[in-house]
């Protein structure tokens, strides 16, 4: 259970964000969680409200992206989403490609409150 | 409302660290080498057979991570190389900080290879990078061999799948090869070796992979 962990540095980013701008509520947080990033967002979640709780944050919302692996062709330069083994460029049908993403852990956006 | 793009990792913190890590090993040629596994897959049995197989003048220095005991780093100073223990106090992982932390005082400039022995986890030691340069899963044939499916993100990111307990291969049905595709399904570029740490079976191989992960350092000799 590592999501703990991970969503406090989600909450410590927000605030840092926060302070850079004078202090600004943040309304919405939102995150890219790659199906390779280890992360279960379920829990993620969980973990997030329970650290909220009863916080000035508690408002905060948690907005979690979740993305698929990735793969770029070596055949013909296609990028496209590889849910399903075996990875086949759709382009041009060719099985040379690579992995290209799906492992991110990373701030999309926030969403601040309208000075 | 007003909405504003982060490019920034959830991690970044740890990766500030691991990166400040991987210069100074890249500065004094050193490999450092992440292993992870479920608890009891073979990690610490791995590193004994290696040191073991060491001669005593060779520069290698073990990190082995545990949430208790330090029973693990008492079976590794045997070997005769330095060995220091880091208790996570309940933490399922290792990360860049511990390591930064647990490395303290010692002289890294003359280190060939740091082996460091993640907490038995198979997932979430994976988010944490540590500095290294190679990380290794290792996988016993105990386990099934649909691991590589359950738990992609740990294969997807590693350098090397370890199949381990070769010698157990006659009294469990594990079918290798099906773990092999498995685990290649979910990262083509991984490279498998088999061995077992009890017969020894494998470790020419394994020994030749670490050398060559050396090389890539720019190590010489
Ligand atoms: N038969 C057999 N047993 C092995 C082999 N490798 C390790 N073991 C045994 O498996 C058990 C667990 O091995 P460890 O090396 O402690 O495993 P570990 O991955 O370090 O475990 P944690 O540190 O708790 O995560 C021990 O009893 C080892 O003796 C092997 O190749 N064959
Ligand atoms: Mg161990
Ligand atoms: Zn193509």
């Amino acid at each position: 259970m590592h999501e703990m962990g991970i969503a406090s540095s989600v909450i410590d980013a927000v605030r840092h964000e926060s302070e850079l701008r004078n202090g600004v509520r943040v309304l919405k947080v939102g995150l890219r969680v790659g199906e390779f990033a280890a992360v279960d967002p379920e829990s993620l979640r969980f973990c997030f409200e329970a650290l909220i709780a009863g916080t000035d944050l508690q408002h905060l919302q948690l907005d979690v992206q979740f993305c698929h692996r990735r793969n770029h062709c070596q055949h013909c330069g296609e990028y496209f989403e590889a849910a399903e083994f075996p990875f086949i460029c759709p382009q041009c049908d060719s099985i040379a490609t690579e992995s290209k993403g799906g492992d991110e852990l990373e701030f999309a956006y926030m969403e601040i409150e309208e000075t | 409302m007003n909405r504003i793009p982060m490019e920034r990792k959830v991690l970044s913190e740890n990766d500030r660290v691991a990166a400040e890590l991987r210069a100074i090993y890249e500065r004094n040629g050193t490999l450092c080498v992440n292993f992870i596994s479920s608890p009891g897959s073979g990690k610490t049995a791995l590193l004994e057979r290696t040191l073991a197989g060491f001669e005593a003048g060779r520069r290698v220095a073990v990190l082995t991570g545990d949430i208790q005991t330090d029973n693990d780093a008492r079976r590794l100073a045997r070997y005769g190389f330095p060995v220091r223990q880091i208790s996570t106090g309940g933490a399922c992982h290792l990360d860049a900080r511990m390591v930064q932390k647990g490395l303290e005082g010692w002289p890294l400039e003359d280190l060939e290879i740091l082996f460091v022995e993640n907490v038995g986890n198979l997932v979430c030691p994976t988010s944490y990078d540590l500095g290294e340069k190679s990380r290794v899963v290792l996988l016993s044939v105990t386990e099934g061999e649909d691991k590589p499916l359950k738990y992609p993100a740990t294969f997807y990111r590693a350098d090397l799948m370890v199949m381990n307990k070769l010698d157990l291969l006659p009294y469990v049905p594990f079918d290798a090869a099906l773990a092999h595709e498995y685990a290649r399904r979910v990262n083509p570029q991984i490279e498998i070796l088999n061995v077992s740490c009890t017969t020894g079976e494998g470790f020419d191989e394994w020994y030749r992979w670490l050398e060559a992960q050396r090389v890539q350092t720019g190590a010489a000799g």
